[in-house]
């Protein structure tokens, strides 16, 4: 009895030691009110001097919430290697408005839960300015909750609609292209591209399937498409033959598969297998060697909407060429791999928080709100991002190419 | 059982005064830091250690076994938020018509399993959690399938708003100590003993008149109940549901805590509560992956070297867990 | 509907409804033996998948990968049984699931560690061109599958029937005691059913990975279907757990075909509850489910 109170007294101590210890840069006081941070960069402060690992002054903390661990890993892991890669380079570079930038990154574990336990330990005990994430939607609009009614910067990377396109939106700016972005890119290349007129559309009942096919249907008739027939499927079935039985019966001119893995590539060889020869249309969610890996040769052919970082030869605006061969080059060096495009929104997140600050040469919110409404022409690797008060999503249909699977490799569409 | 409310009352201290320590130093612990980061894991350690409390009562003391429990958690979280953003109905009532659907549902699937051996019971609980799970993506209109609900609003009463984390780890720790008390008192009252009687021996309870049915029904509506308002506050604190949260995983971690806890006394369930919190951290400093690897080979190695009937290795266990309780 | 699609669903459902089969014997075997449910046979189906893919990727041929996983699968689910079963069989009900679910845990998230959490291919056996029948195509994949479904359940019968181990082994499952003073070591028909039950399971996911893939989380879903087809056709009957393996595959076919596909793994759960509620004993009358 006595053993059992005594131990469950020091249990709840450790509880309380053992989590606010691994804040590592926890400051003195947990009083301090969240957010502002009340000491701004001193005006004009010759950043030259500041060359290397001396710089002085304050480090600017920003947040991230990546998912390093969990299914969303493979989303999460390039987001952070871009992060870290941009860090070392403006700190080597003299920092932001001659102070180091710091950015501390939190695994949320691909956990709606966990990104709200990490997105308060940034904001209390690391007193970030910012804060960059997530890597997977519902965690992002788990964040976007404690960032809005904090009043704090936040940063989206990814797809889902709802992050810019519901309330709260104030606080919250977008750098991957939204997945209405990639949908209407698709719509595009079916009508210009493959020039037919009658689609199927096949998608993954989740969010992010629905929301690409609610997308079809609001676009299509300005391409003068037609949405013959549609099939859902659960997120993680292993046969699709049903569904496109169904959808065959249509007669489709072409298919529109609208999810990530392994659906498409379960589609790709279910297609082969019932010997129907349609063009097929995927979703920016197979821009990855994985889904050509699982459907092997079922992949020829099919093609998907991506960001130009595949491709930097198809980019026009020599700012952004250079800026994404310099990328390639120097993440390669630094990480044995290239970067895909969850590694350029990685390092668009920070990009465009780090131009705001020094734009509005101040880490207040109000400020970096401000600063980020008004950012026009900005060259990201995604894109060239203009924000407005009422678009926080930045980029355009064009900034998105199609990209063909041809000889297990990818090759420029038309 | 003899004497008046005051001999009960002045028995009740005694025994329970390490709860009422307990209690304090929880209470407390608002006191001395405001840091939302710490409570915010408080405050999930208390909705988690309700369901585990409710789920101990299942499986310590019933010895029935139910895989499903997120799903519970999930009709509870699902029907404060559809309750609350859709019908405008009141927290509270939310909360407790949650709670009322979660017990008719336990009761209904209770009825034809409870008769059958245990495993029945976990495949058919396991069964409802992954319903529950496809429903919850399925019915979109009602649940906003996979992408779940945002914007519900925190609990309030009166003049007091739980958004303040302070008073929000108040009110959600006074609840599971309330659900704590109500375990400690029901392992030592009848329906406890009734039921750790039933434990040992069906027949042998069944012979002395205990109705182990009806009992065993009781338990499983109560664990249900628990689970579901633990869910209605999780909801109101994150303000966002989402499918995702209430999987098959869950409930089997669920399960993990009450087995690595112990379910000799209810106590296994603060044990439980705080390793399930507690050994993750550890865990990840060393392999981020390995977490629940490690949750099921403990209760593997627990379930088999735990019984000991006799030699060092169970007085060894019986100095460890206390007094052995009946 | 025409008559090609309808085929077709069934040719589906037939590919799925076979794996069921075999995770629906891999049960049976178990639970003749020892009267436990293993909640962790899917995840045997998942590691026979996974370490073929991993022997495969390594350079081995596929038939060494094959084997090569079945001996994997087979050493695990014997340790499995040796640690943590054995001591646990005159332990109850309660202690038996917790084991088996403690397994299924661990060996879910052993294979995330090991194999990632992405899912992972193989090539099919005898490659991907697709037959027709009537309009409807079918896998030859599926061939492979069906094929082997039926041999191993033909093996069982003459094993059971013919062979003295066989009979030893039935006898144990009608009455322990009495067979053990028969002379048949419990122990040993113990290790036999859970070896078979095993590299059966095994056996099943290195043949479905070619056309579903199979993921570290594949193991849960595969578990809880084999164990719904088992129960449907009558928990502790091989027969009835193909029969019912093969039915409910066809039923998810025609669900999905004939209704939606986001409810297709609900059909088997249902399914589950509705044995459970009115006729526990499944089709062709298993063991007696009551209480002890």
């Amino acid at each position: 009895m006595h053993k059992i109170l005594v131990a469950a007294v020091a249990a709840c101590l450790v509880v309380v030691v053992l989590f606010s210890g691994c804040g590592g840069t926890t400051t003195g006081s947990s009083e301090a009110s969240a957010g502002t941070d009340a000491t701004t960069a001193p005006a004009g402060t010759a950043a030259a001097d500041s060359q290397g690992d001396q710089l002085t002054g304050d480090p600017i903390v920003i947040g991230a919430v990546v998912s390093t661990t969990g299914p969303n890993a493979p989303l999460g892991e390039p987001e952070r290697m871009a992060l870290e890669l941009f860090e070392k380079q403006i700190n080597a570079a003299g920092g932001v408005l001659g102070r180091p930038l710091d950015v501390v990154v939190l695994d949320d574990q691909s956990n709606a839960k966990e990104a709200v336990t990490a997105t308060q330990r940034l904001l209390q005990q690391e007193k970030a300015v910012a804060v960059i994430g997530a890597s997977g939607s519902a965690s992002t609009l788990a964040m976007k909750a404690i960032t809005a009614q904090a009043g704090i910067p936040q940063i989206a990377m990814a797809a889902s609609n709802n992050i810019t396109s519901e309330p709260p939106s104030d606080w919250i700016w977008r750098v991957a292209p939204k997945d209405d972005l990639a949908v209407e890119r698709a719509v595009s290349h079916v009508a210009e591209g493959l020039r037919v007129t009658k689609i199927a559309v096949l998608y993954d009942e989740n969010a992010f399937g629905s929301s690409g096919l609610a997308q079809i249907e609001k676009v299509k008739d300005r391409y003068g498409i037609e949405v013959v027939a549609k099939e859902s499927y659960k997120t993680d079935e292993t046969d699709l033959t049903a569904q496109l039985t169904k959808l065959k019966g249509s007669n489709p001119e072409a298919l529109i598969v609208w999810g990530t893995n392994p659906g498409p590539a379960v589609a790709a060889k279910n297609l082969k297998q019932l010997a129907w020869d349609i063009p097929y249309v995927g979703s920016h969610g197979i821009a990855n060697a994985k889904f050509i890996e699982l459907a092997g040769e079922a992949a020829e052919g099919v093609t998907f909407p991506t960001t130009k970082i595949l491709f930097p030869e198809s980019i026009t605006d020599p700012e952004q060429k250079a800026l994404i061969e310099k990328l390639i080059t120097d993440y390669t060096a630094e990480f044995g791999q290239a970067p895909n495009h969850f590694s350029s929104h990685g390092w668009d997140g920070i990009a465009v928080l780090v131009a705001a600050i020094e734009q509005a040469k101040s880490t207040e919110p109000a400020a970096l709100q401000a600063a980020l409404n008004g950012l026009t022409d900005f060259t990201g690797a995604d894109g060239i991002f203009t924000y407005t008060a009422t678009d926080h999503d930045g980029l355009k249909v064009d900034d998105l190419i199609m990209v063909r699977v041809e000889g297990g490799k990818w090759a420029l569409a038309q | 059982m003899s004497g008046g409310t005051s001999s009960r009352v002045s028995r009740f201290v005694p025994r329970n005064w390490s709860f009422a320590v307990l209690a304090v130093a929880v209470l407390l612990v608002p006191a001395f830091t405001r840091d939302t980061y710490i409570l915010s894991i408080f405050a999930f350690m208390a909705t988690r250690f309700m369901v585990v409390v409710g789920l101990w009562l299942l499986l310590g003391l019933a010895g029935q076994i139910s895989l499903g429990h997120a799903a519970f958690v999930g009709l509870g979280a699902y029907g404060s938020a559809i309750l609350v953003t859709r019908a405008d109905v009141n927290p509270w009532l939310a909360l407790v018509m949650s709670a009322v659907l979660a017990a008719a549902i336990a009761g209904l699937i209770g009825i034809p399993t409870l008769k059958l051996k245990g495993h029945y019971l976990a495949m058919a609980t396991m069964g409802f959690g992954e319903i529950i799970h496809i429903l919850l993506i399925q019915l979109k209109g009602l649940t906003n399938g996979t992408d779940g609900i945002t914007g519900i609003p925190p609990l309030s009463l009166g003049p007091l708003n739980f958004s303040d984390p302070r008073l929000y780890h108040l009110l959600v720790w006074v609840v599971a100590l309330i659900f704590f008390l109500l375990a400690l008192n029901l392992t030592n009252s009848r329906l406890g003993r009734a039921l750790q009687a039933l434990r040992r021996s069906e027949v042998a309870a069944q012979s002395l008149g205990v109705d182990t049915s009806w009992r065993k029904l009781q338990v499983f509506m109560l664990s249900a109940v628990a689970a579901s308002i633990a869910g209605s506050f999780d909801a109101h604190y994150v303000q966002f549901v989402s499918p995702d949260s209430f999987t098959l995983n869950v409930s089997v971690i669920l399960v993990c805590s009450v087995v690595i806890g112990g379910f000799r006394s209810v106590w296994g369930a603060v044990w439980g509560t705080l390793l399930i919190t507690i050994l993750p951290e550890i865990i990840k400093r060393f392999n981020e992956d390995a977490v629940n690897l490690v949750f099921g080979l403990l209760i593997i190695v627990i379930v088999v070297l735990l019984p000991v009937k006799s030699g060092p290795l169970a007085r060894l266990q019986l100095l460890l867990r206390g007094r052995e309780r009946l | 509907m025409t008559f090609e699609q309808l085929l077709q669903y069934i040719f589906s459902g037939l590919t799925s409804g076979s794996i069921y089969a075999l995770t629906a014997l891999g049960f049976t075997l178990i639970y003749n033996a020892t009267g436990l449910i293993n909640f962790a046979q899917g995840e045997l189906v998942m590691l026979g998948g996974l370490s073929a893919v991993g022997l495969y990727q390594a350079g081995l041929p596929l038939p060494v990968a094959f084997l090569g996983s079945l001996t994997i699968v087979l050493i695990v689910t014997v340790l499995f049984q040796q640690l943590a079963i054995r001591p646990l069989l005159s332990r109850g009900v309660l202690a038996q699931v917790i084991a088996t679910v403690g397994a299924s845990l661990a060996l879910r998230t052993a294979a995330m560690m090991i194999f990632g959490r992405e899912a992972l291919p193989l090539p099919a056996f005898s490659g991907d061109t697709p037959i027709r029948i009537f309009g409807a195509s079918l896998n030859p994949q599926t061939l492979w599958v069906v094929g082997s479904t039926l041999l191993i359940v033909l093996a069982l019968q003459l094993f059971y029937r013919r062979t003295l181990t066989g009979k030893a082994v039935r006898a144990c499952a009608v009455n322990p005691l009495a067979a053990r003073l028969m002379g048949v070591s419990y122990s040993n028909v113990v290790l036999l059913s859970f070896a078979v039950s095993g590299a059966i399971s095994a056996a099943a996911g290195v043949m479905i990975t070619p056309i579903s893939f199979m993921t570290y989380s594949s193991g849960a879903l595969l578990g809880l279907k084999g164990f719904a087809a088992a129960a449907l056709g009558g928990l502790g009957n091989p027969v009835g757990a193909v029969v019912g393996g093969v039915a409910l595959g066809i039923l998810e076919g025609l669900g999905v075909g004939l209704v939606s596909s986001g409810y297709k793994d609900a059909i088997a759960f249902v399914i589950l509850l509705l044995v459970l509620f009115l006729r526990p004993q499944g089709i062709f009358g298993g063991k007696a489910v009551e209480q002890e």
